[in-house]
């Protein structure tokens, strides 16, 4: 019987020749990842047991991205502990402000993560690596603080469902996010809990490697334990210039088993948004265009790479941010904002008068630089729209792709790209 | 030893910014965070929740971030287990790692607030002493319950690799 590509990645990690869904298997880790909310905790738990060392400093990495620069006293303190754990431990991995930034789009960018490995992040978005074709998923700290200890952890393999995507779009604002939008609005936001969500087709091979890393990003929304889309020459050409690490290539087999099969044509597919208060409250643009916003947010780990920032920009550049509309654009990593000036993104936004900040996952979350009051309404490009997710309970915040982020914030209302750049 | 408690009735998808909202994770001071727990969904719950009580929910609770402390934050409100139709894997994962019962049964949309419970952690079962009936949840799989009866992952990773640390 023929397996997915998931299944192959675990069995090879686990030293078996095959694996079946529910299983439960023990496998090598290819990389450990802790941020500045969660490393911490797993740090407390590490010393607390008497642990003297990592398993292997290299395939440790930990990076403060939630609350930096820290924005009180209190994640000042989290932020050391995570620095003079890195110190003392000499983590090659260590990303500091500045120097690193969102986890999820800093590994595959410094090439930490590559085809084939298995991933274990204390984050939930930590599938997002799946867009590179390896098996990634996100855990809590003490999950993360014993597999500091031992190298492995245990897995039960998880059943797949294909996400088949053909066709062409019509818009040539139509993204990832709208695909994936798409596909949490169809199955639930518990649609694919505990299984591997396969991402395949034309469309799907089509996609840069940006943007088969938003695609695997909100697998979690749906309740998936991972995303993956299986690597092609496109993978390899990103992979090949950064790999601190040699990879692996795997496959899905003609016969492997699916738990269910969802083939969709994204020429039928308009833009799409997710509507308060969840994620897979999915509708077309065209039928919330014209809503009052108060704060357009394009960042965060889903949306905040060069080549987001670089659609936001095509159709921010030469206009201005609406009146008693503000719009904040934080890009992913220093890496991404280096770029993104070379290229003369900043100077677009910072023209259009849009707020710009250092690398952080802050406004998504609710943390800091960013945070909505009561009764606001919040396009953002970010990935929860959950009660209190981004500040007050009774902020409403609305989903979408950076497209749909940049028009809204050029028109002061909830808008098409159409509607600003035609 | 069986747990007795007042239900606390919650609906679908309880996600951890519910739980713990994110304003509050500057700490990981149980404490701290137990002060918190479900404020979004009942700013007053953390006040009027009693020691053993147990929490309720639909379907997917803890759907959301991989944040422990959501799972610590029910624990330090004093919650002794959470009952709910299906739960989002991590917080499954989570729960298990930290010592934090759970049971999954369809019949927890039987169960309504202020239901006196009386759950059997070993067999799943669970009766409603309010209302005279007797659910059975799904038992946790046989390694989950390995790692509970050493009191938590850490406890039995440090069992296996003969590690002396010292008490939480």
């Amino acid at each position: 019987m023929g397996m997915t590509i998931t299944e192959k990645i675990l069995a090879d990690h686990a030293g078996k020749t095959a694996v079946h869904p529910g299983e439960l298997v023990d496998c090598t880790l290819d990389l450990l990842m802790g941020n500045d909310i969660t490393a911490p905790i797993a740090i407390r738990e590490f010393e607390r047991v008497g642990a003297k060392e990592v398993f292997d400093p290299d395939r440790l990495t930990i990076v403060l991205s939630h609350f930096v620069p820290a924005k009180d006293i209190k994640s000042a303190e989290q932020c050391r502990i995570a620095r003079d754990f890195a110190r003392k431990h000499q983590l090659k991995y260590f990303f500091d402000e500045g120097r690193g930034g969102i986890e999820h789009i800093l590994l595959p960018q410094e090439g930490l993560v590559v085809p084939g490995d298995v991933v274990l992040g204390a984050d939930s978005h930590s599938c997002t690596y799946g867009g590179l074709g390896c098996f990634a998923t996100g855990v809590g700290s003490t999950d993360l603080a014993a597999a500091m200890i031992m190298g492995s952890t245990w897995f039960r393999v998880p059943e797949s469902m294909k996400f088949h995507f053909y066709g062409t779009p019509r818009s040539k604002w139509f993204s990832a996010k709208d695909m994936i939008l798409h596909t949490i609005g169809q199955i639930g936001v518990d649609g694919a809990t505990y299984r591997a969500m396969e991402f395949t087709g034309e469309a799907v091979q089509r996609l840069s490697v940006d943007q088969r890393l938003t695609l695997c990003n909100m697998a979690v929304e749906a309740g998936g334990k991972s995303g993956i889309v299986a690597p092609d020459q496109t993978t390899l050409e990103y992979v090949r210039p950064r790999a601190k690490r040699p990879w692996k290539l795997f496959a899905s087999d003609p016969d492997a088993t699916y738990h269910s099969v969802h083939e969709w044509d994204v020429g039928k597919l308009d833009l799409q948004v997710a509507c308060p208060y969840s994620p897979d409250n999915v509708r077309p643009v065209a039928e919330v265009a014209g809503i009052d916003v108060d704060q357009v947010f394009i960042g965060s780990c889903t949306n905040a790479r060069l080549e987001d920032l670089r659609i936001a920009a095509s159709i921010m550049r030469g206009r201005k941010v609406a009146p008693y509309l503000r719009c904040i654009v934080i890009p992913a990593t220093h890496e991404v904002f280096k770029q993104a000036m070379k290229e003369g993104l900043m100077e677009v936004f910072s023209e259009a008068g849009c707020a710009i900040s250092e690398a952080t996952c802050g406004p998504c979350l609710g943390g800091y630089n960013g945070v909505l009051g009561p009764e606001e309404v919040c396009v953002s490009t970010s990935n929860r729209n959950f009660p209190g997710r981004m500040g007050h309970p009774k902020a409403k915040v609305y989903l979408a792709s950076p497209a749909v982020a940049a028009a809204t914030a050029v028109r002061g209302k909830l808008a098409m790209p159409e509607e600003v750049a035609p | 030893m069986n747990l007795f408690g007042k239900a606390w009735k919650f609906g679908d998808n309880v996600d951890t910014d519910q739980i713990i909202p994110a304003r509050y994770l500057v700490t990981s001071d149980p404490n701290e965070l137990g002060k918190h727990c479900m404020e979004d969904a009942d700013p007053d719950f953390a006040k009027k929740v009693h020691p053993g009580d147990v929490l309720v929910g639909e379907r997917n609770f803890g759907c959301g971030s991989s944040r422990e402390h959501a799972p610590i934050a029910i624990r330090a409100a004093g919650v002794s287990a959470v009952i709910a139709r299906s739960y989002a894997r991590i917080f499954y994962r989570n729960s298990i790692n930290l010592g934090l019962p759970l049971f999954e049964t369809p019949d927890a949309s039987r169960i309504e607030a202020g239901d006196a419970l009386e759950i059997n952690p070993t067999t799943g079962e669970i009766k409603n002493l309010t209302r005279n009936e007797t659910y059975r949840a799904t038992p946790l799989p046989p390694f989950a319950q390995e790692i509970m009866a050493a009191g938590g992952l850490m406890k039995y990773v440090a069992k296996k690799k003969g590690l002396v640390g010292r008490p939480a």
